[in-house]
């Protein structure tokens, strides 16, 4: 105590003055009314109330057009197989996804009684909740295996799957380089992300390579806020400097087989820039599966490259495989994260159980040698169609970009002025000679970069040549009736 | 006592003004209130301590293995050493997961292989490396089930509705491979679609194949920005994400307290958007009926009321409530005796009181044809499965009571007097029971994180599955366990997780409302259960 007295009395004049000061400031700031932004205008009760009565909100939803065609869908009774009863009348079946006629198999429909005799039909909980029962655990390590990967982890709806995997790598800050053409799930994966987003034109390694490289650039220049020509396709973001580089993750988000056109992501070239530009690549494979490749394990057995190219596989059991839901595949240090940060699969009731154990037994098939020859016919039928929509169709046409390998094909209207109005009159017209087809749906409001109109076409290893000359001549026969 | 008949529950029409007095749950929320505020500050202090150590220990952990002295199960990046930008950082959440979580992971997760009905078979499996990795022993335990929800029963694996749905595999197969907007509009969906509308008393409704996506893809297409969503503090996260993805300005309330919703309408419409201060486009009022990890009963008819004074919308998410809750298990609105129409939106899902998977939005025909159109589900995603819809037929059809028989009626009553039945005696141990007398759902609080796969563990020694969670999906410091009652335990089966529980109870430790329930005895001794 006294030395510090002491030392209190030997201190210089200025120096004593200095703290003096600087303990009057402190007094001051703390006691000091704060500054709070929202003290600015302080209302009476009676002006608030006032503002609340007048307010008036809008109707909770818009009026919608009573003859919109969703309002009045096409009822399906009995199974979607080669022939499905569409109103009551037995059409050729060119809309439902059963690329390898999976729909009403005999073995997958007795997996799925005998499980639900001993499982019943539903979960009952999420997968953290016993709602994990051994036939997850069975298809999971199935479809690794299948897919040559070390895990997989089983989501109950494919929407969901690619819809939650994004977000759960992907965080604010991060960059995505994504295909323009991606489906509607992949752009709702990105929109919960939050990451900056900088789409390429559709297969268009060219683009790509230019957007990666000026993005390289970027991350080398020290400082931000550099400002430089941008195109619809960047994001003001972009730039940053290297220390805040070395912790951005850069993800490559394409689709192996796209929905929206009908073609195959140009793989090798796709692996090169991931490798060059340290990019983590998803890929999206849920058209894929069972349809590319000699034993139907996709784009990386069609192209002869190892699956462990990708960090990460999203499939669907929806589109090829008869049953329902989605699972991604990888290294367990890429999926085994997805099982606490992938929301549709920890906060969703799991698959039901007798909906996973038809999917085994599809996956059995694809592997037993009559798979081996559903992708044959498959093959060949999807090449067949692709020359014979190229020659023969006389109002309609293919994009040029179209895979041979495809089993969707997207037809569109040759230079008209409505084309939507147009294709959906050729279906009903269509319909009435007995062959279902459909127009795609969008929500032209809700995608990023809304497709053309188009029908759909999707082919199924049931279907034979003579079928596709059919459906060509019924399509003919609409088209020139609707074009005079 | 059994089940009461429509207004004999407490809520009188009176209770829309919220009269306090006579009215018996009334009561129950003031002790749901009142369980709160008595834990001891020492139990909280323990807690921080604990998950302080849990943290410290995993930091040392994590850097230990950095200099190789230590060897963890971590997945190691194939990409490591090639120079590319690690995937997780040693953030938080990952030190979490990896040291806190998983110490206890071996009770989440459990696999069984057996209907998830009132009694289950967990496969058993042993970790030999603290929680990295697991491994089957080969043997199976049978357990009561109190994990799974499975509120009336419905999960089960023969019996009316396993018929049926077996009927519709061999009718209508397993998928109709196609979106709801393209071929995808089947028999079974079109079907269980009315039905669903007439078992709410609404004018129409639309299904969905997975509960989640039915709020997170349907939020979107209601509101858009320029438009408010208040939702409750602990709202699900397919409401948050819905939320989230719609674009639409988010603010929260308190859990279940009018008065700060309240407060937050008249801010919000006072104030205007932010910024602009333009008028909001709307208000969206979303709320849950039962929260799943608190068991408490949102105050419906406090917020129908703010919602007409303040002209704003409610979307209530009945997941859990449908089916489990009032006297003929049409949920919420049965419970209150509130005519369901005043409510705009009401969205609820298919797995836990029917027994089957997916999830519908019911409400005015004008509100539903305009999901039909804009819905991001029923475009893109293919319609529902024909089993899984089926079951749905079934079971709602027996609830309500087509199928001739009083089995619906019978099963409702049960859920109700197994869920008082349970709680009254857990309250009257002395646990802490969160969440209100009639929910099926009990949340059972073990504070220290220790504690979570401790209950778990020696709840399984007396062959009973609960559920033991603690952050993040419930606070920090009140993890719990969560009992799910269903209307296929029987008497014995309550018994026996009463029995067991008070064992543990005192090898645990967790009786820590033991003190109050001895004063309560002592000044009301009608205090008591049936």
């Amino acid at each position: 105590m006294l030395p510090m007295i002491e030392a209190l009395y030997n201190a210089p004049v200025y120096h004593l003055v200095l703290e003096a000061l600087l303990v009057i400031w402190v007094l001051r700031l703390l006691f000091r009314k704060s500054h709070s932004p929202k003290d600015r205008v302080i209302l009476t009760e009676a002006e608030k109330d006032e503002l609340i009565a007048e307010w008036k909100p809008e109707p909770l939803v818009p009026p919608v057009d009573p003859m919109h065609p969703a309002l009045h869908p096409r009822i399906v009774t009995g199974k979607a197989m080669k022939t499905v009863t569409v109103d009551g009348r037995d059409c050729l079946n060119f809309s439902t996804h059963n690329y390898l006629g999976l729909i009403g198999n005999t073995d997958v429909e007795l997996a799925a009684i005998k499980c639900l005799e001993k499982y019943g039909v539903g979960s009952c909980g999420p997968r953290g909740f016993y709602g994990t029962t051994d036939v997850h655990l069975d298809l999971e390590d199935m479809i690794a295996k299948f897919m040559h990967c070390e895990e997989a982890v089983l989501y109950s709806y494919s929407f969901a799957t690619i819809a939650s995997a994004i977000p759960a790598y992907a965080k604010r800050g991060d960059i995505i380089f994504a295909d323009m053409n991606v489906n509607f799930a992949i752009q709702k994966g990105l929109d919960a992300s939050r990451s900056n987003i900088i789409f390429f034109r559709h297969n268009d390694m060219n683009h790509l390579e230019e957007l990666l490289e000026s993005q390289a650039k970027a991350d080398l220049r020290v400082g931000s806020c550099q400002t430089a020509k941008l195109n619809c396709f960047q994001h003001a973001s972009l730039f940053q400097d290297p220390k805040k580089a070395a912790v951005t993750r850069k993800f490559l988000i394409v689709e192996a087989l796209y929905m929206n056109s009908g073609d195959i992501c140009p793989l090798p070239e796709l692996v090169e820039l991931k490798r060059k530009y340290k990019l983590r690549f998803f890929v999206d494979e849920c058209l894929s599966i069972g349809v590319l490749g000699a034993s139907g394990r996709g784009v990386f057995e069609f192209f002869n490259m190892s699956v462990n190219e990708a960090d990460l596989i999203c499939g669907s059991l929806e589109y090829c495989l008869g049953s329902l839901g989605g699972f991604c595949v990888g290294s367990s240090y890429v999926v085994d994260h997805q099982r606490l940060s992938g929301l549709g699969y920890c906060f969703s009731a799991s698959l039901p159980p007798l909906l996973a154990a038809g999917a085994m037994a599809s996956f059995s098939f694809l592997e037993s040698n009559a798979g081996k020859e559903a992708l044959l016919h498959l093959e060949n039928i999807c090449k067949t169609a692709h020359s014979l929509f190229n020659e023969l169709l006389l109002d309609l046409e293919q994009s040029k970009h179209s895979s041979p390998n495809s089993p969707i094909k997207h037809l569109y209207a040759k230079d008209h002025d409505d084309p939507e109005d147009f294709l959906q009159s050729v279906v009903k017209m269509v319909e009435e000679k007995a062959i279902a087809i459909v127009t795609a749906t969008y929500l032209e409001k809700e995608e990023k970069f809304c497709p053309a109109p188009s029908i759909r076409i999707a082919l199924a290893s049931h279907h034979v040549e003579e079928d596709v000359r059919h459906l060509i001549s019924v399509l003919n026969e609409a088209t020139s009736a609707l074009s005079c | 006592m059994g089940m009461s008949n429509g207004l004999k529950n407490g809520y009188s029409p009176e209770y829309m003004g919220m009269k306090t007095d006579k009215n018996h749950n009334w009561k129950e929320l003031h002790n749901y209130e009142e369980s709160r505020a008595h834990v001891s500050i020492v139990t909280v202090f323990l807690t921080y301590l604990s998950y302080i150590i849990l943290c410290l220990l995993g930091y040392a952990s994590e850097w230990l293995a950095k200099f190789g002295l230590l060897r963890n199960g971590l997945n190691v990046d194939p990409r490591f050493g090639e120079n590319y930008v690690p995937l997780y950082f040693n953030n938080w959440e990952s030190i979490f997961a990896r040291h806190i979580y998983r110490r206890g992971r071996e009770y989440c997760s459990r696999p069984i292989c057996s209907v998830p009905g009132a009694m289950c078979t967990l496969k058993d499996r042993y970790t030999p490396d603290n929680g990295w990795n697991f491994q089957f022993t080969g043997t199976q335990t049978k357990c009561v089930n109190f994990g799974s929800y499975n509120y009336l029963g419905f999960a089960e694996n023969r019996g009316p509705c396993c018929d049926s749905a077996k009927g519709a595999i061999r009718k209508e197969g397993l998928t109709l491979g196609s979106a709801t907007r393209e071929l995808g509009s089947g028999r079974a969906v079109e079907e269980l679609e009315s039905l669903v509308a007439e078992y709410l008393g609404l004018e129409d409704a639309i299904v969905f194949g997975m509960g989640f996506a039915t709020n997170s893809l349907n939020l979107p297409a209601l509101v858009g920005k320029g438009s408010l969503i208040i939702s409750d503090q602990w709202n699900h996260s397919s409401l948050i994400l819905g939320a989230r993805l719609s674009g639409a300005a988010i603010h929260v309330f308190q859990h279940n307290n009018m008065a700060s919703l309240e407060k937050v309408i008249r801010d919000a419409i006072v104030q205007g958007q932010p910024r602009t201060k333009r008028p909001w486009k709307k208000i969206l009022i979303v709320v849950e009926g039962i929260y799943s990890m608190e068991g408490t009963i949102v105050n419906l008819p406090s917020i129908i009321r703010l919602k007409n004074k303040y002209k704003a919308y409610l979307y209530l998410d009945e997941a859990h409530s449908i089916g489990a809750i009032g006297p003929r298990g049409r949920g919420i609105t049965d419970y209150f005796g509130i005519d369901p129409r005043e409510v705009d939106i009401m969205m609820g899902t298919f797995t836990k009181s029917f027994g089957s998977a997916g999830g519908y939005i019911a409400g005015k025909r004008s509100i539903i044809d305009h999901l039909r159109v804009r819905s991001h589900a029923s475009t893109y995603a293919c319609s529902m499965s024909p089993p899984v819809a089926q079951q749905v037929i079934a079971a709602m059809s027996i609830i309500m009571g087509k199928d001739g028989t009083h089995e619906g009626i019978k099963r409702i009553r049960a859920l109700a007097e197994n869920s008082r039945y349970l709680r009254r005696n857990l309250m009257r141990m002395g646990f802490i029971i969160f969440g209100h007398d009639d929910s099926p759902i009990i949340p059972l609080l073990l504070f220290q994180p220790a504690k979570i796969p401790w209950f778990a563990r020696c709840m399984t020694e007396y062959n009973v599955a609960v559920v033991a969670v603690g952050f993040p999906a419930t606070p920090v410091v009140e993890s719990r366990a969560r009992f799910c009652v269903s209307a296929g335990h029987t008497k014995e089966m309550l018994d026996q997780v009463l029995s067991a529980i008070a064992e543990v109870g005192d090898r645990l430790l967790i009786k820590y409302a033991k003190n109050q329930v001895r004063s309560k005895l002592d000044c009301d001794p009608d205090y008591d259960c049936e």
